[in-house]
């Protein structure tokens, strides 16, 4: 167990370590810089010089990786020469926001696609299984942002019932906030749950299949019966897996919703961050990102063994 | 047995959607009176910080110049300057001097009074701490005396006509000799609004003084939202969650708002959307290689295709609300035939060469038009879609390694700093240089002569084709009013809006 522990914590430091490098030489090679693209078309090469200077880019890029990583250890992202702000609060602001949309849409899938999958399993061989597979096919195909295009045609534009934009702090107005999360999330899940949808259907037939389903309905358990006593923890592992493989993926590609909905999250503050080539926040913000995934992908590995005995019991 | 199944799964399905739909009955939006009082407006380009003084581009000066920053004197909608600060001024007989009363009662929203030292600290600046380029036209300025509080004199090397309409931009914006600490993020100005909030990216939340040394705005509380994205905007002024698009980067959504609930506003500004060409080096070093171009193009053909015909032919690096503003746009009329034949004189038939584009949705529509134009007459562009800014200013505009790109020059009276020897596109200035000098220091009839000379001498050398004026295109909701047609300055004044 401390071997486990200890081996988990080395590849958790080593993988930050690898990101903060990889993202430090990226965004030195990338073509453009600060100061060029503050001054903008007046600028003369003076004046570029100069800005350089107050943004301290004329430093070494080791001097400049080593002052990032000494003030990220102490928790402290450093101050955007961009923006002239401090980077940790606008990291923390915006990275509630994405997390409210990202775990509520993931929730909404689950929810959506759980129900939907099994019932697909069970009815497989009827009409509204095929539909439904056929649904969650199409789902699949659907970009998020077109969903959040067509949402907004329906239920803005033509209904009325939601903004069109915008995002409210749940601390400014709890109605409000509900109601400006609606659609970004649902655009969101939509995709999601249909992927997820198919997964779920392919776990339950597997489990469906299995023989200790065939010996409960020997017994005398109803099909339903069987699935949900025996068979639902079975299936449960691969779609955890695939659940939070999207939930990583989402934590970055809420971006596109992010600007469609106007929505102050961390993938909007990324973009913006590349595009003024502010290079302390674009590390702060990838750092950051890497954390999180990390730490989602922990906690999957942490359900496995609660969810499913033998892997408790084997390690 | 299967049908009670079924439906104890729609129920669950009609339950969650009856759940949204609950939310959204439980809210409703600030009702009329609330609106009345406020106004939000959408733009595009948002500020990354609140200090022009260090950074470019006009998303700064635009929401903070005459709203919270004042300059001695503004520019109205018709190019005429007018007081701003200054009550009054006198020009000496040499017209080297300039003595300006201030306004009295002028408070920052500090609450320090405005005095001269304050004017002279803040012009001062310009030369000394100011990192925007654009700081060079205070250069003029040889000395800044203050005989009193509400006086101030400031002396210039030599005449010039173009100093006290540069002295409306953003270098002529006074500060609060205390107001300096935190630029970036603190605005302390004169104007008839202060920065309530500032949400980066997303919002500026302006609110009227009480304060404030002149009328009284409409208007108590005006929010500017930026939006990534055109139809975003357009989808939240339909529903009713914005007020006014100030300047609709998709114009082809225009026609969408043709009810009696919107107006549609299109007037000038002072960008000249220009097809610059590498007079430098390269394929259109060759005059004659420039003049296939500028007979190749349908620019008519351009505006409609690439922005829905919304914008103006210009034929010039000078938009018609400039004192020195020239039709020019039948120097080069579309002739495919003729381009055709300088494209064989030049020697470059079916010759490729570089077209770097920044990704901008003007200048991609752009771009493929005139690729195709060009095609036409036996130019083959190889298109390279450049990241704005970052990677055009560093590729196209500090390394000139492009023979042709397409961009929107959008800083009032740019012409001299567009069409100089160092500049991106290497026109050489040797002819125009002198006459600038000239006109300047000159009267201002010569002032005006000269400068329309240099503007058609500019076009007469096919250094780039101005392709058209960039419209001012507003979307606004009906009953606003006070929406200037045309962009003069680069700011967007706000204390004329109202509703009616």
């Amino acid at each position: 167990m401390i071997t486990y522990v200890a081996s988990r914590a080395i590849q958790f430091v080593l993988a930050l370590i690898v990101a903060s490098v990889v993202v430090f030489a990226l965004m030195s090679i990338l073509p453009g810089n600060a100061a060029q693209v503050a001054l903008g078309t007046n600028a003369t090469p003076d004046a570029v010089a100069a800005l350089e200077a107050q943004y301290g880019l004329d430093q070494p890029p080791i001097i400049r990786y080593v002052n990032w990583v000494v003030g990220m250890l102490g928790g402290d992202f450093g101050t955007s020469y961009v923006t002239g702000a401090a980077i940790t609060p606008v990291i923390v602001g915006s990275v509630q926001v994405t997390a409210i949309l990202v775990i509520a849409a993931i929730v909404l899938a689950i929810v959506i696609a759980v129900p939907l999958g099994t019932f697909a399993a069970l009815e497989q061989r009827n009409w509204i299984g095929v539909t439904i597979s056929a649904l969650s096919q199409i789902g699949i195909a659907v970009p998020n942002f077109l969903a959040a295009i067509i949402l907004v045609i329906i239920f803005s534009l033509t209904l009325g019932w939601f903004p069109s934009q915008g995002w409210m702090a749940p601390v400014e107005g709890f109605g409000g906030f509900l109601l400006r999360l609606v659609l970004p999330v649902v655009s969101l899940a939509l995709v999601q749950a249909a992927i997820l949808t198919r997964y779920v259907r392919s776990a339950v037939l597997d489990v469906m299949r299995e023989d200790y389903i065939r010996t409960a309905r020997a017994k005398g358990l109803t099909r339903t019966k069987a699935l949900f006593v025996h068979g639902l923890r079975n299936a449960a592992i691969p779609v955890i897996t695939v659940a939070g493989v999207q939930l990583a993926t989402l934590l970055v590609g809420a971006v596109i919703i992010e600007q469609i909905f106007v929505i102050p999250g961390i993938g909007s503050e990324l973009v913006r961050a590349v595009a003024n080539r502010d290079l302390v926040t674009v590390q702060g913000i990838v750092m950051v990102l890497v954390l999180l995934v990390l730490i989602i992908n922990l906690i999957v590995d942490v359900l496995y063994p609660i969810v499913d005995p033998r892997i408790r019991n084997a390690s | 047995m299967k049908t009670p199944r079924v439906s104890s799964w729609m129920a669950a399905v009609v339950a969650s959607s009856l759940f949204l739909a609950g939310c959204s009955a439980g809210a409703s939006d600030s009702g009329e009176q609330a609106k009345k009082d406020s106004m939000t407006i959408a733009f595009t380009a948002e500020p990354v910080n609140l200090d022009f003084t260090s950074t470019s581009g006009i998303a700064i000066p635009e929401a903070l110049m005459e709203n919270v920053y004042e300059s001695l004197v503004r520019v109205d909608g018709e190019g005429e300057i007018q007081p701003g600060l200054a009550e009054d001024w006198d020009v000496s007989e040499d017209r080297k001097t300039y003595t300006f009363q201030l306004q009295k009662g002028v408070k920052f929203s500090n609450g320090a009074d405005l005095t001269s030292e304050d004017v002279k600290f803040s012009y001062e600046r310009v030369q000394k701490d100011w990192k925007n380029a654009l700081k060079s036209k205070m250069d003029v300025v040889d000395s800044i005396e203050t005989p009193d509080d509400l006086t101030v004199k400031i002396s210039l090397k030599k005449p010039s006509n173009t100093w006290l309409f540069n002295m409306t931009s953003l270098v002529g914006a006074v500060f609060d000799t205390e107001g300096t600490d935190d630029l970036a993020n603190e605005a302390i100005g004169t104007g008839p609004f202060a920065i309530e909030k500032f949400s980066r990216g997303q919002s500026i939340d302006f609110a009227a003084r009480d304060d404030y040394w002149g009328e009284k705005p409409a208007v108590n509380k005006v929010q500017f939202k930026y939006f990534k994205d055109a139809v975003s905007a357009s989808n939240a002024l339909k529903s009713g969650e914005i007020d006014v698009v100030s300047n609709l980067q998709a114009p082809e959504l225009a026609g969408e708002f043709q009810s009696g609930d919107y107006q549609i506003i299109s007037g000038t500004t002072n960008g000249e959307v220009v097809l610059s060409m590498n007079n430098a080096k390269g394929i259109f070093k060759d005059k004659k290689a420039r003049e296939a171009v500028m007979h190749a193009i349908d620019r008519k053909a351009v505006l409609d295709t690439a922005w829905a015909g919304y914008g103006e032919l210009i034929g010039s690096m000078v938009p018609p609300t400039d004192p020195y503003y020239e039709d020019l746009t039948k120097v080069w009329d579309y002739d495919p035939a003729k381009a055709k034949d300088l494209v064989r004189e030049a020697g470059i038939e079916g010759e490729t060469f570089a077209f770097t584009v920044p990704n901008l949705p003007y200048a991609k529509a752009i771009s493929e038009i005139v690729s195709a134009q060009l095609a036409e007459v036996g130019l083959k562009a190889d298109i390279e879609t450049q990241e704005f800014p970052a990677v055009w200013l560093d590729k196209t505009f500090t390394e000139h390694q492009f023979d042709m790109s397409v961009i929107n020059h959008a800083e009032p009276r740019d012409i001299l700093t567009v069409f100089s020897n160092d500049y991106y596109i290497g026109y050489d200035d040797s002819k125009t240089k002198k006459i600038a000098e000239k006109a300047d220091t000159g009267t201002e009839e010569e002032y005006v002569s000269g400068m329309k000379e240099i503007a058609k001498t500019i076009t007469e050398d096919a250094a780039s084709d101005f392709l058209f004026l960039f419209p001012n295109l507003v979307i606004a909701k009906s009953d606003v009013a006070g929406i200037p047609a045309n962009r003069v300055s680069d700011s967007f004044r706000i204390a004329d809006l109202s509703w009616n």
